[in-house]
């Protein structure tokens, strides 16, 4: 199996993105996902199964609970995870640039 | 079309590059560094303090949507004029450890120049949850937004 296909894949369908999305501000637990979504709370246990067989969650026991992190390491491959820090030098850099052209005259 | 700010991000690696191409001379680029009013315009933060010295130093203030302040300081190394700034970067009550800087302007033609910013980190594992910062901040963001509609 191609797992870097795979990657690809699972950020491909939008609910899996959203869990991401989320996850990606603070580690939280399968239930605490679900309820940020209206799908029945199997499929959003399919989602996360998917989001860490691929390696983009990692999974960690505290206490009786199972948290769900962001596998930083594996984001990183995936463009989309730079894609705002990029964005947001882009927007400096671009301000820069025309206030400098107004400057100049 | 390409975009025109890159960024390198090695897998593993405490450092990360950003390069950008610019159609303005070089020394229009490094006085848009150099000058507190122009700096301010382009970041859209408050400068407190900006000395662009060597031995200098340079604080900065950010108002988030809620209004909270976030303070940014840091000391300036090396500051020599239309070719190279070096300075740490702190973000004031966060537990992100300092960072350096390594600003290098460069003439390509009379009227464009590029930039390369060269950032060090403590670690591999800051160096990456600076970079998942803004991802998260989007996120946190697009969140108030929806609590703010549901409110209503």
């Amino acid at each position: 199996m191609n797992l870097r296909r795979d990657v690809f894949q699972a950020i491909a369908d939008p609910s899996r993105r959203a869990i991401l999305l989320l996850v990606a501000s603070q580690a939280m637990t399968a239930g605490a996902i679900a309820s940020n979504f209206d799908t029945a709370r199997p499929t959003v246990s399919k989602h996360l199964q998917i989001l860490t067989e691929c390696e983009l969650l990692k999974q960690e026991q505290n206490g009786r609970e199972i948290y769900y992190h962001i596998n930083a390491k594996k984001m990183k491959e995936v463009a989309e995870f730079l894609e705002p820090f990029r964005s947001m030098w882009e927007d400096r850099f671009s301000k820069l640039e025309s206030i400098m052209k107004k400057h100049k005259k | 079309m390409e975009p025109k700010t890159k960024i390198h991000a090695e897998d593993g690696k405490q450092e990360l590059f950003i390069r950008r191409e610019f159609d303005l001379p070089v020394d229009l680029l490094f006085k848009a560094y150099e000058d507190a009013e122009i700096v301010e315009q382009w970041m859209g933060t408050k400068v407190i303090k900006l000395e662009s010295k060597k031995h200098g130093s340079y604080q900065f203030e950010t108002s988030d949507p809620k209004g909270n302040k976030h303070l940014f300081n840091g000391v300036i190394h090396e500051f020599v004029s239309n070719k190279k700034i070096t300075r740490t970067f702190e973000m004031e009550n966060t537990p992100f450890p300092v960072q350096i800087e390594y600003l290098e302007f460069e003439k390509l033609t009379a009227g464009t120049s590029k930039l390369t910013m060269q950032i060090v980190y403590k670690s591999v594992a800051d160096r990456d949850r600076m970079l998942q910062l803004p991802f998260a901040q989007g996120i946190n963001m697009a969140h108030n937004r929806i609590q703010e509609i549901l409110k209503r």
